[in-house]
């Protein structure tokens, strides 16, 4: 922007008074600070200001209807000290994990699929929309519409029964992990492919004929061409699941029939219960955990490399 | 509000102007409040026109919150009652945190002993509670008879008043000044399915019976599911409590362990939070023993599903709601809120909470606007002699069927303990919440 503007700025100075010269190098000082002013605003208003509350609300006292303005580490120690903490920190990295290394096959595959094997650009851009189709209803229609399926005396049971595949319904299906995990899957799929794919279309075709022609396998070509090139998209996908699977609260309430445990969930019942230092002190530890998986994702691939 | 009543006397002519005028001067000593209310009762038709502007916001829990309220109110008294209804949390909270955003709260006692402390609310001067003496005993001194036994946790009548005006310090007996005027209560049991269970139910402990694993629920609202728990673990005989309504930390820890290892060997299918969540559990079959409330029992049955109310040999866990005034509520409102929680102890509402498997506050009232095989039926026990019709019509229960645990004298005398606020809530919090997450 500047770069471009710079020779017509100087141009149309040297033609002008003195004065309005000075005029315009000082507006050129200050044009970056202005365009970057709406901006910071936003981040400041939006996002700070919010975050610094929450810090500063996580040193507050609190009773069971009110909070006190103070400075307390009870909060931190409370959270920290506390086993189930670190128990409920397990779970939610569990569930991170397990979606993660589920939806990155998924998300890896189907944006092969499309990148390389749909050879027709409409056709990529028809399957790609038809990726999107489950993203038309909202994530709690998704997620509930499992629970009649998975039930005890749900779809999927019966028809197992029926087919004489078991006798007894499986119980495991719905208000367990696996019932969690398979709803964040769903949910959350949408978010790896799109990156993946994204970075695949960008791919140059010439590497993978030039890996063929020097004699690679598919395989070979999927490990050491492909992959390498589409890690930027697979970080910003892992990035989106990750930092929402650490975040979420209603899957893991919904899916697990409030017997699993997430972070979340635990700020949530805390809200819930007005005790908003503990629920705001255990945002920040979250907010810290998740900032440095991020940071160690981005440690390991460059995503700006890609944008 | 000022443009209301400087409004009124104006239209209403010179008569109105000077008894208004000397009404003022003969109650100087009193606050606006009481002037507003000595309009109201010698020129009802100026109010009446002023008060079809009113619209008041009430908000609480689902059980109460019904449209139907809303629609008579405006049929009856001409003004507009906005209700929200939200989780029992959602509403201790939003009382504390947001009190210019309701009128009037409808709220359980338990509620109550955490929200009027924080004097968000102004407690109701029973002198204009017309049927005030009618109310049931239960929230005035404890005792539904004379002789019954006041129950454990936080009983109505304990946080029912406060000791003036301005007070939010709890009284220890009834005062002219009640926190809540009670609306609707009822006596909680297990909910089970019969044709699943396979045996007589008749105890709390069987809730934790292993041949209901991976079939039983408990609901995951602290302070109501720890008495649930604390039924539970007093009829297994594991823990004693000195009031099961107000733990030590030590009756905690033992209630919650019992309950943790029962959930680490797969005894609960599910914990639910909201009404409909219970009925799914039940009427679907993943839960086929679990607490609930009496309406969720009759959704359940409502799809042809056999659901049962059990009563048990320990008794009920009760609970009670009521009005409360939220306290920026002034003049014309603040008359409109009472006419309000006059109508609502009349009988209408009455009759309609008793149609829904509730109790109301005021009996009598409510007697007269039910027939007599209804009263029969919901209040006293008997078997219907005709089919028992919902308030909105449907068949709940067909001719010759008996209420789960029979009359009121039979299921309201049996309460062992009530909902409760306990001093060691934060501990309880904390441990609740390590049990859900365990």
């Amino acid at each position: 922007m500047t770069v471009s503007a710079a020779p017509s700025e100087a141009s149309s100075a040297s033609a002008a008074p003195r004065s309005g010269g000075v005029r315009r190098s000082v507006l050129r000082r200050v044009a970056p600070y202005l365009q970057a002013g709406p901006l910071a605003l936003t981040l400041l208003v939006f996002l700070l200001i919010p975050i610094l509350t929450i810090v500063a609300v996580s040193f507050w006292d609190y009773d069971s209807i009110r909070i006190y303005p103070d400075f307390v580490l009870t909060n931190y120690e409370e959270l920290l000290t506390s086993p189930v903490t670190w128990k409920t920190y397990l779970n939610t990295v569990k569930f991170a994990a397990l979606t993660w290394v589920i939806t990155l096959l998924i998300g890896f595959t189907v944006a092969y699929f499309l990148a390389f094997h749909v050879q027709s650009t409409t056709w990529q851009m028809v399957l790609f929309l038809v990726c999107t189709i489950p993203f038309w209803t909202s994530n709690i229609i998704r997620m509930i519409s499992w629970i009649p399926f998975l039930g005890r005396n749900g779809l999927l049971n019966s028809g197992l029964i029926s087919a004489g595949l078991i006798d007894q319904p499986l119980e495991f299906l719905l208000f367990s992990d696996f019932a969690v995990v398979l709803a964040f899957v769903h949910l959350y799929a949408l978010f790896m492919v799109v990156p993946i794919f994204n970075s695949m279309m960008r791919i140059d075709r010439a590497l993978v004929e030039a890996a063929r022609d020097g004699g690679a396998s598919a395989a070979q070509v999927v490990w050491n061409v492909i992959l390498p090139l589409a890690k930027p998209g697979i970080a910003i996908g892992s990035i989106f699941v990750v930092t929402l699977v650490m975040g979420d609260f209603i899957t893991v309430r919904l899916m697990s029939g409030g017997q699993s445990a997430s972070i979340g969930l635990m700020i949530a019942n805390e809200i819930s219960l007005l005790q908003y230092p503990a629920a705001a002190a255990n945002a920040v530890v979250l907010l810290a955990v998740v900032l440095i998986m991020v940071v160690a994702m981005l440690r390991i691939v460059d995503i700006r490399k890609e944008l | 509000m000022t443009e209301t009543r400087t409004g009124s006397p104006l239209s209403a002519g010179t008569t109105t102007g000077v008894s208004r005028r000397t009404l003022l001067k003969g109650t100087a000593a009193a606050a606006g409040v009481a002037i507003g209310s000595g309009a109201i009762t010698g020129f009802p038709t100026i109010w009446a026109q002023n008060i079809k502007n009113v619209t008041l916001r009430q908000f609480g829990t689902g059980v109460s919150n019904l449209n139907a309220v809303a629609d008579k109110v405006k049929e009856d008294l001409g003004f507009t009652l906005q209700m929200t209804a939200l989780d029992s949390d959602a509403v201790a909270q939003r009382a504390v945190t947001q009190p210019k955003s309701y009128d009037i709260a409808d709220i359980e006692y338990w509620i109550c002993k955490k929200v009027f402390p924080a004097g968000v609310m102004q407690p109701m001067d029973v002198s204009k509670i017309k049927n005030f003496d009618k109310i049931v005993p239960i929230f005035v001194n404890g005792k539904l008879t004379p002789e019954s036994a006041v129950a454990q946790g936080t009983a109505p009548h304990t946080v029912g008043f406060v000791e003036g005006k301005d007070s939010i310090k709890f009284a220890k007996s009834a005062t002219q000044w009640m926190t809540l005027i009670p609306t609707i209560y009822n006596a909680d049991t297990l909910g089970i399915r019969p044709d699943l269970v396979g045996r007589p139910i008749s105890s709390w402990k069987d809730l934790l019976d292993p041949a209901f694993k991976g079939k039983a629920s408990i609901l995951n609202i602290p302070s109501i599911g720890i008495m649930d728990a604390a039924m539970v673990c007093e009829a297994m005989g594991e823990v004693k409590y000195g009031d099961k309504g107000n733990m030590t930390k030590e009756e905690i820890d033992k209630t919650l362990k019992i309950m943790t290892d029962a959930k680490k060997a797969g005894q609960f299918r599910a914990f639910w939070k909201t009404f409909d969540e219970s009925v799914n559990l039940m009427s679907s079959g993943e839960v086929i023993i679990q607490s609930m409330w009496s309406p969720a029992v009759a959704a359940v049955r409502a799809k042809g599903i056999p659901c049962v109310y059990q009563p048990l040999k320990e008794g009920y866990r009760a609970w009670g709601g009521g009005l409360g005034i939220a306290k920026h509520l002034s003049g014309l409102e603040l008359e409109a809120a009472y006419e309000y929680i006059n109508w609502y102890l009349s009988g209408w509402v009455g009759a309609y909470l008793n149609r829904q498997g509730y109790y109301s506050a005021v009996l009598d009232t409510a007697k007269e606007h039910m027939s007599p095989d209804e009263w029969a039926f919901w209040m006293e026990g008997q078997p219907a002699k005709t089919d028992i019709l919902s308030p909105e019509g449907k068949v709940m229960e067909k001719a010759g069927a008996v209420r789960d645990g029979g009359s009121f004298q039979d299921r309201m005398g049996r309460v062992a303990c009530w909902n409760a606020v306990m001093d060691e809530d934060r501990y309880m919090v904390r441990k609740w919440n390590e049990f859900i997450a365990a």
